[in-house]
């Protein structure tokens, strides 16, 4: 059988190492352009096999885990999770972790509330004009929504932006030379082991001080106080605050980054866009203007601000490079993937596949409407979300989630960039993509007479905040 | 009206169970189970909310009717 054909730049050494670290989207996009659907590069010693387009896609994403795993493609995360957590345990294991409970149906509309009361939270600092860096806001605000949502309001409580500057660190150390060596003396490297170790402190700081109170009615009870509740034979606890810290940053790790990115993504490209800006907000002045609850509303449809969001995950994927790991050997379209390379997948370019989506760079939210449906119509190639088996399993929160925003902020605020358009871009050094600082947006009150609908009653902003 | 499911693609956030609980079931830690494959035409309304809302894609139906595909 053919071997997959070599991408060119490939000059000995660690072959494509430096140019995925420096421009991976670049890469990427030669790699189909010089090799088509199914192409390699090198990643130092290891052989990475490139799928784009649909069919290819498709095999990927429906491929059991006996035969692409996910455990040893991600080098760069142990040390960020800890031994242990995640992707070096077990396959049972972490289906069982992943399977969070707490992204059932059932729960979306607490957490709808929690979102939007955090939301209201951030804003009341704000005073009638400012300015923001999108990246810091975005990333503290979904610090504060995915620790109330997935471990509980008493915990989320006790954090405040320290806890997102160290996070932050966490996802800064996740720089492509994992791939040689998790610990190579590089900065990145060191303040992501250093953040680690203080957040493990600030997690033992708020053990220590739960477990010198009286215990809170089990109504307040959060994940936090369940693990402590856990204990050896001998008494001591089954889980230590290095490992409490391991599983609370990788509980939040996927819905972190991504989500805060998207956030500001969407918001940039709807002020890039003041036509669709203003359909997104006519659509929730009326949805809103009966006085519901962002709590109902973001739980249903509103589907102007979803195309947005969509189409800014499309142009704009938090995640540019799925990994596996090949554990025999496979064919695909017609080409050999020996046991033991590395198998990729991009969003990054599927999503810009002009034959599936026309005008692929154009930021056209209307792709999403009725009849042309192109999320829907190219489930191989519409991959913001990945797809099959490994589907992100926080996509309908995540699309939640932003809608509570929105709903907030678009309603109550008036926006502006604060920089030359062109200048907004992420930063592709770290396999965490985050926007490149700085990165600033104006904001301003909105006012209320500015509101579409003139039935509108005032805005219930603020009616939940602390 | 026959009830398909992509077993590849359900994670069992159990949105088709609130939609139609007459028609899907998911256990805790499991993915759907169909309590009934062929359901009654009375409940199409729900099953095609299921269907619609399914997070992963999971769900389709078919028509008896058609099919011959």
């Amino acid at each position: 059988m053919k071997q997959p054909p070599k991408v060119s730049g490939d000059e000995g050494g660690t072959g494509h190492l430096e140019e995925l670290r420096a421009d991976p989207i670049g890469l990427m996009t030669r790699v189909r352009d010089e090799c088509g659907d199914v192409g390699e590069f090198r990643m130092a010693d290891r052989r990475v096999v490139l799928l784009t387009g649909a069919d290819a896609n498709e095999f990927f994403f429906r491929a059991p885990e006996e035969d692409l795993d996910q455990a040893e493609a991600y080098p760069f995360m142990t040390p960020i999770f800890g031994e242990g957590v995640v992707f070096d345990a077990p396959p049972e294991r972490r289906r069982e972790m992943l399977h969070n409970q707490a992204l059932r149906d059932k729960f979306m509309r607490g957490h709808a509330e929690t979102i939007a009361r955090e939301v209201d939270g951030m804003v009341a600092r704000w005073g009638d004009a400012g300015e923001i860096d999108l990246l810091d806001w975005f990333a503290e605000l979904t610090i504060y929504t995915s620790s109330a949502c997935l471990i509980g309001k008493r915990f989320r409580d006790e954090l405040d932006h320290r806890f997102a500057e160290l996070y932050h660190d966490l996802e800064r150390g996740t720089d492509a030379l994992a791939y040689v060596d998790p610990y190579a003396p590089i900065d990145s490297f060191r303040r992501r082991d250093e953040a680690r170790v203080a957040l493990v402190a600030l997690v033992q700081g708020i053990m220590d001080r739960r477990a010198a109170a009286p215990a809170p009615p089990d109504e307040e009870r959060d994940l936090l106080d369940v693990l402590m509740s856990i204990k050896e034979e001998d008494g001591s606890l089954r889980f230590p605050a290095d490992t409490v810290t391991g599983m609370f940053i990788s509980m939040m790790f996927a819905g972190h980054h991504t989500t805060s990115g998207t956030a500001a993504w969407t918001l940039i490209e709807l002020l890039r866009h003041p036509h669709e800006m203003a359909a997104v907000r006519a659509e929730l002045d009326t949805l809103y203007a009966d006085g519901s609850e962002v709590s109902y509303q973001a739980l249903r449809e509103i589907p102007r601000l979803e195309s947005a969001v969509k189409e800014a995950l499309r142009l704009h994927p938090p995640l540019i490079l799925l990994l596996r790991v090949a554990k025999t050997d496979l064919e695909v379209d017609g080409f050999a993937i020996d046991k033991g390379a590395m198998v990729a997948a991009s969003p990054a370019v599927s999503n810009r596949i002009s034959t599936d989506f026309p005008d692929p760079h154009a930021f056209v939210p209307s792709r999403y409407l009725d009849p042309r449906n192109e999320d829907a119509a190219n489930p191989w190639t519409w991959i913001p979300f990945g797809a099959g088996r490994h589907r992100c399993v926080g996509a309908a929160f995540a699309m939640m989630q932003l809608k509570a925003i929105f709903s907030v902020l678009l309603r109550g605020w008036d926006f502006e960039l604060a920089q030359p358009s062109d200048t907004y871009r992420n930063d592709h050094s770290k396999m965490v993509v985050q926007l490149a600082q700085p990165c600033l947006a104006r904001y301003q009150r909105r006012p209320s007479g500015d509101r579409g609908a003139e039935t509108a009653p005032l805005s219930p902003l603020g009616q939940d905040s602390a | 009206m026959k009830i398909v499911v992509d077993r590849d693609l359900c994670q069992g956030h159990a949105v088709c169970e609130s939609e139609a609980p007459e028609v899907f079931s998911v256990p805790k830690d499991g993915t759907v189970e169909v309590l009934d494959p062929s359901p009654a035409e009375d409940l199409r309304a729900k099953v095609e909310a299921a269907v619609k809302y399914c997070p992963t894609h999971a769900l389709r139906f078919i028509d008896d009717q058609l099919e011959e595909d």
